[in-house]
């Protein structure tokens, strides 16, 4: 099968890029080097599959390629959260809350406020995916006009460690915090592992998927859920990183156009973490540090984006 | 009804409103077991409506659907999906899906997408009813509107359900594969028992392959009976406010309302 063939194409690259990526002009004598690396590599592995995963299932709740859970709002509260602890503790943040907390405090203020726009929406009203997805986009420019009004009234100093949460970067890695995450990451996907069959009818959209048999409503819910640990982990991590889920997802359905779930989400979350390595390699080694992995994956996927806008347009017209 | 018949499929003073405006206004009827029913009247009568409460997939602010004497919302999704299917108006879908794939997920309440030998029958003689065999692998973004919307009722006869409710199946079909829907319809109610509730346009299909018609207008039922009953120049007219002149030929009633 073609299909095959290109997923061991793509397994083999990935292999290929992290072995690079751990062995490149490698001092074995300074064995602290590859320890380091290591952490890094899983950190991007770790931040590559919530993002791949979570992208993909927000795009097939959403019946839309060009959004990602960013639209929700969730990096917006996440910067709003930081900025409101830094705002009250200025520079000395992290002498009263450990970064572990912080992730902590994070996540649950991503799942709390999932659930609470989710039951706000629906209760209210059976309106469905599109207002979710409205409203999302309404708190989210909320909370971000409330972070800069904030971030105007903080000292310049005490800035730079709100800046520190913006801005992917994966140098900064800290081993505790991964730990916490990786185990994060790996419940919600044996959490989500149960669920995953249904999402080729969720794809068909609301009326067909109840059509057959499903519980449409609760499914969402359950998803949504599962979509706001995966951006909280990434998020918490490395900060917001928007493009690279609408890149990942649409090259998964470029490479692989027949759509079933499980194939298509194991392929986004190896295109994703393929990306994640090999742009930070590229920055490592070719750039020497003098930009961040953000902005090179935010150039290419806003570029991108940009060609996906464009082509559907001619396809409508 | 008129027919001894049991009827499972009833909803009382069903209620429907959006803001100030009642869309469906307090109606009930039976549904007739085993028969063709067809829903008639004009734009904005609220058949779309009637029909997506009566499949669950809208709430009514009033009123019960029951179906074989229980509460259609008390069913369990997957089970009521056995027995129970419905096609909606417009069926539009941006996914690279083959028709074969799109008919596959008619036995997605069976399988749950795990299909057994037994339900790849069910798909490609579902696919081979609706006369879709060469386009079985075609990508449903490359179809017509008329064949997607074959596909889209080939998933449902997959779908295999006692009760079919489609609202405007003819929608982008050409003539002979309208007459081809309505005779495979005529066939699933004459030899396998089903019950069909369809919305349709062209009163002549309804005329020629329904057993019951019931009429709305402004969100309430004018009209429910046996097919001829509602044939008949003075009936139709006060439904639709145009006028109708019916032909009677070999016992088949024709209406002529296009130039009168
Ligand atoms: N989601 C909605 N919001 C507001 N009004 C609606 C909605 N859906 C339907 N309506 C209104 O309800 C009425 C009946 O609609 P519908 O059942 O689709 O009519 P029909 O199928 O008979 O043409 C129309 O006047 C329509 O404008
Ligand atoms: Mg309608």
């Amino acid at each position: 099968m073609r299909t095959s063939l290109k997923l061991s194409l793509l397994l083999a690259s990935l292999v290929g890029i992290i072995a690079l990526f751990l062995l490149f002009e490698i001092d074995l004598s300074q064995d602290y080097m590859i320890h380091k690396r290591s952490i890094r590599l899983a950190s991007m592995l770790v931040v590559g599959v919530s993002v791949g995963f979570s992208s993909l299932v927000f795009q097939t709740l959403s019946q839309n390629r060009i959004l990602t859970p960013a639209i929700m709002g969730y990096e917006s509260i996440f910067i709003l959260f930081q900025t409101v602890i830094v705002f009250i503790y200025g520079d000395k943040t992290f002498q009263v809350i450990t970064e572990q907390n912080n992730f902590f405090y994070a996540v649950l203020l991503m799942m709390g406020f999932s659930l609470l726009m989710y039951l706000f929406m629906f209760r209210r009203s059976k309106l469905g995916m599109l207002y979710l997805l409205l409203s999302g986009i309404v708190m989210g420019t909320l909370f971000q006009t409330f972070s800069q009004f904030m971030q105007i009234l903080i000292d310049p100093n005490e800035f730079t460690v709100i800046q520190n949460f913006m801005f992917v970067s994966f140098s900064k890695m800290n081993t505790k915090l991964l730990s916490i995450a990786s185990i994060t990451l790996l419940a919600t996907l044996i959490y989500a592992s149960f669920y995953i069959k249904y999402l080729d009818v969720i794809a068909l959209g609301r009326d067909h998927a109840i059509n057959l048999g499903l519980n449409y409503q609760g499914l969402v819910r359950r998803f949504m859920l599962v979509i706001s640990l995966l951006v909280s982990v990434s998020t918490a991590l490395v900060g917001p990183i928007t493009f690279l889920g609408i890149l990942v997802c649409n090259l998964t359905y470029e490479l692989f156009p027949n759509r079933k779930h499980p194939a298509m989400l194991t392929v986004c979350c190896l295109i994703s973490c393929l990306c994640l390595v090999a742009g930070q390699f590229l920055i490592e080694h070719i750039f020497q540090f003098s930009t961040t992995v953000s902005i090179v994956i935010n150039f290419i996927g806003g570029l991108y984006f940009l060609y996906l806008l464009w082509s559907t347009r001619k396809k409508i017209t | 009804m008129v027919d001894s018949q049991k009827d499972y499929l009833t909803f009382q003073d069903i209620h429907k409103h959006y803001g100030e405006k009642i869309v469906l206004n307090a109606i009930s009827a039976e549904i007739a077991h085993g028969k063709i029913t067809s829903l008639i009247g004009p734009n904005g009568a609220g058949k779309s409506t009637l029909l997506a409460i009566l499949s669950r997939l809208l709430k009514q602010d009033g009123g019960k659907v029951s179906f074989f004497d229980k509460n259609i919302g008390s069913y369990k999704g997957q089970d009521l999906a056995k027995k129970l299917a419905i096609l909606r108006q417009s069926n539009h879908l941006d996914l690279k899906l083959t028709v074969e794939d799109l008919v596959s997920f008619g036995r997605f309440p069976y399988s749950q997408g795990r299909l057994s030998s037994e339900d790849k029958e069910a798909v490609q003689n579902a696919i081979r009813f609706t006369e879709l065999e060469s386009l079985a692998d075609a990508y449903l973004d490359e179809l017509s509107g008329g064949q997607r919307q074959r596909a889209f009722i080939s998933m449902i006869i997959a779908q295999d359900t006692d009760y079919i409710l489609l609202d405007e199946p003819l929608n982008n079909l050409d003539m002979k594969h309208s007459v081809h829907v309505m005779k495979t319809l005529r066939r699933l109610v004459d030899e396998l028992g089903k019950t069909v509730i369809l919305v349709i346009h062209e009163i002549n299909f309804a005329a020629q392959y329904s057993d019951f018609i019931i009429a709305l207008k402004n969100g309430e039922i004018v009209q429910h009976d046996k097919t001829n009953q509602i044939i008949q120049s003075n009936v139709l007219r006060d439904i639709f406010e145009i006028d109708f002149d019916i032909i009677d030929r070999n016992d088949k009633l024709i209406c002529n309302y296009f130039n009168l």
